[in-house]
């Protein structure tokens, strides 16, 4: 039985630690919140410099060619430390769509930028107040030309170029394609939209006879986006069980310090269940995300059964965590200057990122019915 | 990451396997079980096996070999454990004993005690119980009434115990007791070993709300217990206790019973509202929350596991197991029963669904979410030992025991 990392990918998970604590305490993700940049572009150049962009792109096309481990225990730091940059879209999203859907020429083409961090890539996917599918997806790939709004982007006004799922007519599920699009050039509008959090900027983009390619085979952008999807959902996991932890440890260390009625709060079973509970729903969460990292590692049959359990779980324990760290805080947990604001905001986003628990777990019964009736 | 056998585990487990295949019955499928017998016939298979599982060497596993033990590791025991569940093999009678009270009497007896009841144990020659809970002391155990006390040579116990599996058919128990009541609760108590054919003895089954009777209450009426007995110096019995219930929360682990396959299986045949119960956004839900619990706790005994594996202590993770475990044996249960529309009341293993599983596991969770450390008091424990919060404060810990209200 060897259910663990190496100890060559804890080292490597130490380092962006070290990397992230250096470059990226909740001070800079602050500055963010505050300020005007859409990302903290220092931090973003620091894990480029290390190479963690290009973790799992093949050596190839100019990435490290390591496995998903070494992305998952990169990914569960960054969202210990909630850093404030373009990764899961550049690096799960785009570059996972381009692995999974794109032709010999766009991976040539864009992965090698994208691994030494010379491009940031997106996956342009809602489109209104509802989740996205065959039936609601509307922006048009036509002869070349994208048209239509797409909503809700993340980093859409800081990605070069952007996946983007598109109607090209085909019936049912064939319907949609994957297309890519130039960010920079010419018939895209880009409009930066206000968010739940800040610190991860989502943008509206509206494209108007657009230059676009096809990527991969028309009529298969869904089936192609579930593909995405799965592994982006592991990796994200990693990042939700990291923020969940941050959460955990920081209303742990509140209730360490604060007192009350000549207690530290810490002392009552009402505020040490509800931080146990939050340590048991992150160990259920960190579990599953090891057998997720395992599959998608391996290319495992149980993929698609992991990654909803991954996500299910995770988005539960930093929602959880979250959510009752303010609690546990009370009335300076939901000040503007605590740092409590940063985790709970981060939970949400990431939870509706790939869509909603609602979905997976629906996506989740789905596929345990097709096993057991296979 | 691989779920694989180390060379040495994969020589052990064909060992294993090999010994099985000689002396048991392959199962044909998981759900495969041996007939239920009354008590004295399943006693007998269930003596006979350990018998033959000491003969074979593969009792007691990681005990020392020089008290009859294999000298082995826990992942040789885990290994072991594996391959077993596979056979139609009898179980249940030796676990407490085998599992707790007599870890305890190699942890602390002295080398006459050792001598004396380790290898009659591992050779299934003599059962044990524990005693520890008391009416008036259950979570709190350290608050049990039970006294002691000194004459001459002998203790002489007088009290009450309850919750004692296999009180009936033990041979002996390790007993907890209070010998001084003039110091806090936690320094008054005394570890013994009691020999359960004792006179002053009497043991009646209680019957549960279930309608089962599993546990025992225990009289004690003068019972005269050698001071030579004794595990651990007089005031050290709460020390002693400790060592038990550590090996018990090892023990309790999994809750068994009914998950979410068999709530697919059971939605699958049900209406709701007109539609196949499998198409309800609610069951649906639901089951996925259960899948995920289920799967978490899998992964996180691997987790345990493999710590094990590369002779590491396990982190805590694993004091997540029962609190989730049996919340979702009593959920789970309730819901599959509203899967049955007005029937789901009835409970009758011929004409309720999948043997009355629900039903069962709905009733017995409600008394699995107490035994072996309550959800709360499994709470405090990750809240204290694993995150490093402090205890609640404590009226009990200072004053004399026979100054506490009561």
């Amino acid at each position: 039985m060897n259910f663990d990392f190496s100890d060559d990918q804890k080292l490597l998970k130490e380092s962006v630690r070290k990397l992230l604590a250096d470059k990226c305490d909740l001070g800079r993700v602050r500055k963010v919140l505050d300020g005007d940049e859409p990302f903290a572009k220092d931090v973003w150049d620091g894990l480029v410099e290390m190479g963690v962009t290009g973790t799992a792109i093949p050596e190839e096309y100019g990435g490290l060619g390591l496995g998903a481990l070494e992305l998952c225990v990169v990914a569960e730091e960054l969202g210990r430390s909630a850093a404030p940059v373009p990764f899961s879209s550049s690096v799960y999203l785009a570059t996972e769509a381009l692995i999974v859907a794109g032709t010999e020429e766009q991976k040539h083409a864009w992965l090698p930028k994208l691994a030494s961090g010379e491009v940031i890539g997106t996956f342009a996917m809602a489109e209104g107040f509802t989740a996205a599918s065959p039936r609601t997806v509307e922006v048009a790939l036509k002869g070349g030309k994208l048209n239509g709004t797409k909503i809700a982007v993340p980093d859409g006004d800081i990605a070069d170029f952007a996946v983007v799922l598109a109607n090209t007519g085909g019936s049912g599920d064939r319907a949609l394609s994957l297309a890519i699009v130039d960010l920079k050039a010419g018939g895209v509008t880009i409009e930066t939209v206000k968010t739940i959090d800040p610190t991860r900027s989502h943008a509206n983009i509206t494209f108007k006879d657009a230059p676009a390619e096809l990527m991969g085979t028309e009529g298969e952008g869904w089936a192609s986006t579930s593909a995405v999807f799965d592994s982006a959902a592991i990796l994200m996991a990693f990042e939700q069980i990291g923020g969940a932890e941050a959460s955990m440890w920081m209303a742990r260390d509140y209730a360490l310090e604060r007192y009350a009625f000549g207690r530290l709060i810490g002392s009552y079973q009402a505020i040490k269940h509800k931080i146990a509970d939050m340590y048991v729903k992150l160990e259920l969460a960190r579990s599953n995300c090891y057998f997720g990292a395992m599959m998608l590692n391996d290319g495992g049959a149980e993929l698609p059964e992991a990654a909803a359990a991954a996500r299910i779980s995770a988005t539960e324990a930093y929602r959880y965590a979250a959510q009752e760290n303010i609690q546990v805080h009370g009335g300076i947990g939901y000040t503007w200057e605590a740092d409590t604001q940063f985790y709970f905001r981060r939970s949400k986003l990431l939870a509706l990122a790939l869509g909603s628990a609602l979905e997976w777990k629906d996506k989740l019964v789905t596929r345990l019915e097709t096993r057991n009736a296979a | 990451m691989d779920f694989n056998d180390t060379k040495e585990e994969a020589e052990y487990r064909a060992k294993a396997r090999a010994w099985l295949d000689q002396n048991a019955e392959r199962k044909k499928s998981s759900k495969d079980a041996l007939p239920s017998l009354g008590l004295e016939e399943a006693l007998e298979r269930a003596r006979k096996w350990q018998a033959t599982k000491a003969e074979g060497g593969f009792s007691c596993i990681t005990w020392p070999k020089e008290y009859g033990g294999q000298g082995g590791s826990s992942i040789h025991n885990v290994v072991y454990s594996q391959e077993e569940s596979n056979y139609l093999v009898p179980g249940g009678f030796y676990a407490i004993g085998l599992g707790m009270c007599v870890p305890t009497v190699l942890a602390w007896g002295t080398e006459e005690h050792k001598e004396r009841y380790v290898a009659p144990a591992i050779h299934g020659d003599e059962i044990w119980c524990q005693l520890f809970s008391e009416p008036a002391g259950g979570s709190d155990v350290a608050g049990l009434r039970t006294k002691a006390e000194k004459d001459g040579d002998e203790w002489v116990i007088n009290g009450q115990k309850v919750w004692t599996s296999g009180a009936h058919y033990c041979d002996y128990g390790i007993v907890v007791v209070r010998t001084d009541p003039n110091v806090p609760k936690h320094k008054g108590l005394t570890m013994f070993i009691i020999d359960m054919k004792s006179e002053g003895v009497e043991v009646r089954p209680i019957k549960q709300m279930s309608g089962e009777s599993e546990f025992n209450e225990v009289f004690f009426t003068d019972v005269r217990v050698p001071d030579s007995n004794r595990l651990g110096n007089p005031g050290d019995g709460w020390k002693v206790a400790l060592t038990t219930l550590m090996n018990e929360r090892l023990a309790v682990g999994g809750g068994g019973g009914a998950d979410w396959e068999e709530l697919m299986a059971l939605g699958r045949e049900s209406e709701l509202e007109q539609m196949a119960a499998m198409a309800n956004g609610a069951v649906r839900e639901r089951m996925a929350d259960w899948y995920v619990q289920t799967q978490g706790l899998k992964y996180t005994r691997f987790r345990t596991l493999t710590a094990l594996s590369k002779g590491e202590t396990p982190g805590p993770e694993s004091s997540i197991s029962k609190v989730v475990s049996a919340a979702k044996m009593q959920d789970l249960g309730s819901f599959a029963m509203d899967l049955q529309g007005q029937a789901g009341i009835i409970r009758d293993r011929e004409t309720s669904p999948q043997g009355a599983i629900f039903q069962n596991q709905w009733m017995g969770g409600a008394g699995y979410r107490i035994a072996g450390g309550t959800d709360e008091i499994l709470r405090n424990i990750v809240a204290e030992r694993v995150l490093g919060l402090p205890q609640d404060i404590r009226v009990d810990k200072t004053k004399p025991y026979n100054e506490l209200p009561k």
